[in-house]
């Protein structure tokens, strides 16, 4: 029964993840004074693209078309970790949240690898950004992620966020600052403005673009689907380690619909919250984002320090 | 029993060595075997046309290199059985050997520690002889003869298994040095290039001073025993200062050996010059076993520990750490860069080990052993993944004749299979889950988010900050290795000697490498073997073991409690290959949309050429860029001028030099310090004989005052 849960849950948060870029690009648009497309255009973009002939250079090697597929299962895996609906999952303790992270560096080693397969420019530039971004962005993440798992003393973001609820509401210094490095982190890891812009084919400017110039076809549709599970597992993590309140903690029919309804209401506002910032923010010069990025790293310390000295002292 | 197998081992691989020796006196075997055919003519036909068969000129240096190779294999086969006897064993055999002085026996002693160093050695070893007949083929005898290759390599092999067994400090010293030296005649190997002799000398040097400096510690922990055995140097009672300087001294002497921060300039020199199988040797191994010198002078022989020996070594190690990977990023040579990532898990290990320190002089026994596991099993994991990454560049530069990073590219298609094997070290050294690197991580990990339980204020402030470094690190290292494996293999090939590359022909090179990846996925998965080999280790060692056996079994690893932490990577394997399996079939089976093949993008311009990719200076930029001072950079550019005016560009050449701070900023002060000494002391060298004897009048007068 567990299982099967965990297998629903899953499965929800794969179809669910384009719905969210959907909405996200809906509300940039309005606020911007543009005339936005469906919520549900990602959805008909991933079908048209499924449905075409992919194009792979001539200098792929055997890489190049299997990194979508290794990229898409890796997010997917790290998809399964994160309580979604309902806390008390099977697939919680069989990987944590240390796991989870791994699952993310996963899928980034082999997109950098991708782009630099076929030999171009634009890819070596596109992977080289990438990592430098990513290197900086996964301790940062870490910092803020350990802030939680030391406060539940659990890796295992179930429980840890069984442990948030039981608390109640408290207000902890150190989930302030891990907030904030987290949520510096999700703008960066996900590739929004000011990091990198998702609408854009700047070669100046693009990172995630550039390495997945030369995809096409199913390929394209995979590695956008990946980022687009990507940006919903940052809202979820966000949403449901410092907001938990709403999560389904039994698994009757009621408190797993109450649990949906939750999460989605929460994940709207962040997508709110995400089209105010990138239409208010410009985007920053390449060189500033280590300054953005250890500022986040820099948060993360903070909260795990006053984790350690201001709350857990005896 | 046990203890037969490891002295075979050790005698193996000494008889290995040996055994090249006859690689040169071919007339003589001929002359020996004709001679014994004529006394004992009784004997089998068959086997005596093998032999005269193996004699022949052609077969005979194939068949030597052979037999030199499966006698170093079953040295380490001898090696791993005896090693995992023991651990499983729980054993602990002790024996005196009468060699060396008459009044000074070799005291052995195997127990699990050295069994676990055993197990390590071994499998390094087997891969290596799967490997090594087809590499050395590619040496010219006349210019690098074989014996000499050999007969190092068996006496490097039987040195660093006679250091695990060593059980006094004369022994372990004989041990030590027969290791390093033949291991420095190893790096000389190829002695026609100065650069070589000049790395070579290097390493002697640093050995030496660090052999001096073990020699030093044992020598303060005996002046407080009784004797020379490790026996006695247990019961030695020292006080915290004598103790103190015993460890910085064995820190020292083991350190310079393990390649910690500042004093380990001499691996990036000595790796790459030497060949390619006892780099792997080297990298994945000795430095293992100095490791293990450490790990018994502190923990088994100093008796108890300090929590300060433990910060130390975890600021050491978190600066070898984060330093290895930010010099290994900006190497071109693939070896030099696998050398200073060995810099970089030596760090780890040290990092997880200060851990494990503290917390046991804190009274926390239980995560004492969870970071001693994490660190003995992140030693395991190096040596396999370190090895296969030393003979996958052995294997390029066997057919490319190239270490240089940025002429390579595009060999995932000319070599498909050591591109994959390759492809398996760098995601185990980048701790991707599924690899075995990212289990021992993952326990760092675990280990470090225990410090809730230390009282001491610094302590739980400075090992967070460790973690950060170590999550950068490891950060780091997946960029490394992205931009080794994406440069390497893919792409176009930059140089003409990477288009004409073929695949490696040699099974057994081929054999060595895929025995070391295959074991690098399956400790991925199944970790739990290793894992209650070493607990047992712990057991011995720190006699705690952890607390649930049953949390370590094959499917699940919670080393703390179920509830705390878990991990259980088949249910991660089983999971991936669902999602990979269904993605791939269900997008695939439409035939309409099968792949189509075409031309590269290339902007409209036409033509995307080799020299369009990103070089390895280019891709690490970025980061050069945000850690500038890390390293000393020198970079220039500069243009050669021509025209009229001299105002038009002909060319631009780009210079970059990156350096280490190690070197202006402690070894050439030290040097300087060297040289001024020996000019003040020649000023007493006047070179007039009257001199000379008023020296001697003058000591002969002290001398006799100080007898009377």
């Amino acid at each position: 029964m567990n299982w099967l849960i965990a297998i629903l849950q899953t499965t929800l948060f794969v179809l669910l993840a384009p719905l969210l870029a959907g909405w996200v690009k809906c509300c940039k648009c309005r606020l911007q004074n543009r005339k936005a497309p469906s919520v549900f255009q990602p959805y008909r973009d991933l079908l048209k693209l499924n449905c075409k002939q992919p194009v792979v250079a001539e200098q792929a090697s055997w890489l190049f078309t299997k990194a979508p597929y290794i990229i898409f299962s890796a997010t997917v895996l790290a998809a399964t970790v994160v309580p979604f609906i309902a806390v008390d999952l099977p697939t919680s303790a069989s990987a944590d949240v240390i796991v989870m992270v791994g699952f993310f560096a996963f899928a980034r080693f082999f997109l950098p690898l991708a782009g630099l397969d076929v030999g171009t420019a634009f890819g070596g530039m596109g992977s080289s950004r990438e990592m430098t971004i990513s290197s900086l962005a996964e301790p940062a993440m870490l910092m803020a992620i350990f802030t939680l798992t030391m406060t539940a003393s659990t890796t295992n973001l179930s429980f840890a966020i069984t442990h948030v609820l039981n608390e109640g509401l408290v207000l902890r210094p150190s989930f302030v600052f891990a907030l904030a490095a987290l949520t510096l982190v999700a703008v960066a890891e996900t590739g929004r403005i000011p990091v990198d812009n998702p609408a854009t084919h700047l070669e100046l400017t693009m990172i995630h673009e550039a390495m997945i110039l030369e995809y096409s076809g199913r390929h394209l549709a995979l590695i956008e689907w990946a980022s687009q599970l990507k940006l919903m597992l940052y809202g979820v993590l966000i949403a449901n380690i410092f907001f938990p309140w709403g999560i389904a903690e039994a698994f009757s029919m009621q408190a797993l619909a109450y649990g949906l309804l939750a999460i989605i209401g929460k994940l709207a506002l962040l997508a709110i919250f995400l089209a105010i910032a990138e239409t208010l923010v410009a985007k920053m010069r390449l060189f500033r984002v280590q300054e953005f990025l250890s500022f986040a790293y820099l948060l993360g310390l903070l909260g795990l320090l006053s984790h350690i000295i201001l709350e857990a002292a005896r | 029993m046990i203890l037969v197998l490891a002295y075979s081992a050790v005698l193996l691989s000494f008889f290995s060595g040996l055994l090249g020796l006859a690689m040169h006196h071919r007339r003589h075997l001929i002359l020996f075997s004709q001679y014994w055919f004529k006394k004992f003519p009784g004997d089998n036909h068959n086997c005596r046309a093998l032999i005269i068969d193996c004699l022949q000129e052609k077969r005979f240096p194939v068949f030597l290199r052979q037999a030199v190779f499966v006698l170093l294999g079953l040295s380490g086969a001898f090696a791993v059985l005896a090693g995992v006897g023991v651990m499983i064993g729980q054993g602990l055999i002790t024996d005196q050997v009468s060699l060396g002085l008459p009044w000074l026996p070799w005291h052995v002693r195997f127990d699990c520690l050295s069994g676990f160093f055993f197990l390590i050695v071994g499998i390094a070893v087997g891969a290596v002889s799967f490997y090594g007949p087809g590499y050395v083929n590619s040496y010219q005898e006349n210019q690098h003869p074989f014996a000499i290759l050999s007969l190092f390599t068996g006496l490097f092999v039987a040195g660093m298994l006679l250091v695990l067994l060593a059980d006094d400090a004369f022994f372990f010293m004989i041990a030590w040095e027969l290791m390093s030296v033949a291991s420095y005649f190893l790096v000389a190997f190829q002695h026609e290039n100065p650069a070589n002799r000049r790395a070579a000398f290097l390493y002697l040097l640093m050995a030496e001073v660090g052999a001096l400096a073990i020699i030093l510690g044992f020598g303060v922990l005996a002046s407080f025993a009784g004797g020379f055995t490790f026996d006695a140097l247990r019961e030695s009672q020292l006080s915290p200062t004598w103790a103190g300087i015993a460890f910085m001294l064995a820190l020292l002497g083991f350190g310079m050996k393990a390649g910690i921060v500042p004093v380990h300039v001499w691996l990036p020199e000595a790796h790459p010059v030497a060949p390619s199988h006892i780099s792997a040797l080297m990298s994945g191994v000795m430095l293992k076993v100095a490791l293990y010198g450490l790990i018994r002078f502190c923990f088994d022989l100093l008796g108890e520990v300090h929590w300060e020996w433990g910060v130390v070594l975890l600021i050491l190690g978190t600066l070898s750490a984060l330093g290895g990977i930010l010099y290994a990023m900006m190497q071109p040579n693939l070896k030099r860069l696998l050398a200073y990532s060995s810099v970089e898990n030596v760090g780890i290990i040290f990092m997880v080990l200060g851990l494990s320190m503290i917390f046991m002089a804190n009274g926390h026994p239980q995560l004492a052993v969870l970071g001693f596991l994490a660190a003995l099993f992140h030693a395991f994991n190096h040596a396999l993944f370190k090895n296969l990454l030393f003979l996958g560049a052995g294997m390029i530069h066997h057919q490319t004749h190239e270490l240089n990073i940025d002429m390579m590219g595009g060999l995932i298609k000319k070599m498909p299979k050591t591109g994959a094997l390759f492809l398996i070290g760098c995601m185990s050294i980048s701790s991707l889950p599924l690899f075995n690197g990212f289990v021992s991580e993952w326990l760092a990990f675990q280990t470090a988010l225990q410090v809730d339980v230390l009282d001491n204020g610094v302590l739980r402030s400075l090992i967070p900050v460790a973690a950060a470094a170590l999550a950068l690190t490891a950060a780091l290292a997946a960029a490394c290795f992205v931009k080794v494996f994406g440069l390497i293999f893919l792409g176009q090939p930059r140089s003409h000697h990477c288009e004409k590359a073929h695949e490696v022909q040699d099974n057994g090179m081929l054999a060595g490498p895929a025995l070391l990846a295959g074991l690098c996925f399956l400790f991925g998965i199944f970790p739990g073997p290793v894992i209650t080999l070493i607990n047992s280790v712990a057991g011995q060692l720190l006699g705690q073991t952890l607390p649930n056996d049953a949390a370590l079994g094959w499917l699940w690893l919670a080393p703390v409690s179920t509830t705390q932490a878990s991990y259980a990577p088949p249910l991660v394997l089983i999971g991936a290959l669902i999602a990979g399996g269904v993605s791939f079939w269900y997008l695939r089976r439409n035939p309409a949309t099968a792949l189509r093949r075409a031309e590269t993008w290339d902007c409209g311009f036409g033509g995307v050429t080799p020299r369009m990719q990103y070089s390895s200076s280019a891709f690490t930029m970025p980061l050069r860029r945000i850690f500038a001072k890390v390293w000393i950079i020198d970079e220039r550019i500069d243009k050669d001028m021509q025209g009229a005016m001299d105002q038009d560009v002909a060319a631009v050449h780009y210079h970059l030099r990156i350096q280490d701070h190690s070197w202006p900023h402690l070894y050439q002060p030290v040097e300087r310090g060297v040289n001024k000494l020996a000019q003040l002391v020649g000023r007493i060298q006047t070179g007039n004989i009257r001199v000379y004897l008023g020296y001697s009048f003058v000591t002969l007068i002290i001398m006799l005052w100080v007898v009377s």
